[in-house]
This record gives C-alpha cells, sequence and structure tokens, in this order.
C-alpha cells in the first residue's frame, strides 16, 4: 500500500522532507500503525515521531488521530500544533 | 465570503469598503500585527509556514461556522505567509452584519478557532537564531469559551 506523508514546521526539518512517499506492508490500517514504519526511515524521522502527544494528523486534508483508517493513496500529515493568526 | 492566503501585504481600507453593502449596519475587524521588541522580547522576525489546500478548507470551514451562529452579510479572511517583519500586519478578519454585536463575536469566534484550527507555524528570528514557536493553552482555553 503506497501513502503520500508529508511534515510541517519543525517535523520537516527533523525529517529533512515537506513530502515522501512510502509503501507499507498489508496490516497498516490505521495512522497509529504507519508511525513505526516511518520512524525506521532515518533517526530524524525516529525523533520527529518521538512524541505523538505534541503531534497533529491530519489525512486528507482533514484532522485525524492515531485511530484515523488509511488506504491506499491516501495523504497522511504530521505536524506540531497549529501557532497562526 | 473571501478568504486568502498570501505572502503581500493587505489594505485594511479597501478590504473594509469591499464589505460594504445596503443591508451591513456594521463590520468588524480585527488586525493582526507582528509583534517585536515587547519588554525583554527581541524577535527581529516572524517566519509563517502553512499546509497549501487544507489551510484555506479549514479557514472556510470556520467561516461557515460563524455563519451558521450568526447573520452575517460577509465575512474576509486574510492570512500571511512568509518572513514578516515587526510591525507588519500578519491576518485580518471581518466580519459584516446588519447589527453589531453580531459582528464583534463573529470577528472574535473566527479568531479564536483561527488560532487552534488553522494548519499555520509560526517562527520567531532572534537575529541568527529561529525557534518555532509553542502553542499555547491560553488559545485552548479562548477557543472552548465558545462551546459553553
Amino acid at each position: 500500500m503506497t501513502l503520500t506523508i508529508r511534515y510541517f514546521a519543525w517535523m520537516r526539518e527533523h525529517t529533512g522532507t515537506d513530502l515522501e512517499t512510502v509503501d507499507l506492508p498489508d496490516g497498516v490500517a490505521r495512522v497509529g500503525d504507519l508511525v513505526p514504519h516511518l520512524a525506521t526511515i532515518s533517526d530524524g524521522h525516529a525523533l520527529a515521531l518521538q512524541n505523538l502527544q505534541v503531534v497533529r494528523v491530519a489525512v486528507n486534508r482533514a484532522y485525524g488521530d492515531l485511530d484515523t483508517p488509511v488506504a491506499a493513496g491516501d495523504e497522511v500529515a504530521f505536524f506540531p500544533p497549529v501557532t497562526g493568526g | 465570503m473571501t478568504v486568502r492566503v498570501q505572502s503581500e501585504d493587505f489594505d485594511v481600507g479597501a478590504e473594509s469598503r469591499a464589505l460594504q453593502a445596503e443591508t451591513v449596519g456594521g463590520i468588524a475587524l480585527f488586525v493582526g500585527t507582528v509583534r517585536g521588541l515587547s519588554s525583554d522580547d527581541g524577535v527581529t522576525a516572524m517566519v509563517l509556514e502553512h499546509f497549501p489546500g487544507m489551510t484555506e478548507g479549514e479557514l472556510e470551514r470556520i467561516e461557515a461556522e460563524a455563519r451558521a451562529r450568526w447573520p452575517l452579510e460577509d465575512v474576509t479572511i486574510i492570512h500571511r505567509v512568509g518572513r514578516l517583519l515587526p510591525g507588519e500586519q500578519i491576518v485580518l478578519v471581518a466580519a459584516a452584519s446588519a447589527h453589531r454585536r453580531a459582528a464583534f463575536d463573529a470577528a472574535q469566534f473566527i479568531m479564536d478557532f483561527l488560532k487552534t484550527d488553522a494548519p499555520f507555524w509560526k517562527a520567531e528570528e532572534r537575529g541568527d537564531d529561529r525557534r518555532w514557536v509553542e502553542a499555547r493553552d491560553s488559545d485552548s482555553t479562548a477557543r472552548g469559551r465558545w462551546s459553553e
């Protein structure tokens, strides 16, 4: 299953990428299942994803959480709590 | 209804005039600016990042929620991104209604939700040092009061 992953703000800086395509094994059904796979990509990925308490998630540009289901072709974004305005 | 995310500055007067109409009795405007040299804080610039597509979608959703709560004639939300200097304008929220209370309340509601829900991230520069701003609990509290 192929997914598009996006990172913003300090998560983008830690992972060194704003956009990547990842191929995941069967059994990845929810955002939370993705994380252990993403964390193996690099030390920076592991650092960015080490504390999921402070990370927000969007699936196909709608807010979700670690329980949100994912399917092939979805875009999953990880980012810190927002600080606009 | 206008939602724009842009690097260029905006003209508050022109945006306000654009909301004037015979059915409008009041326009409430909020302009957020880059706070620089306040007391011990020496911010030399602010860099703003967003999530193209999702950010506009969230702003439109917040605007629709405001319209569902108050009788609004029109709403404008403009948020800048990129590198901004102290004193520069960051955000404009303008709500036009037949009566002032709806305009005031809607503008405040939109700002409170924008702060907690719209995907924007700020990094503060102090000389050569650059740090991501952390989310504030007080912003979540401000948002929460609308559900009381």
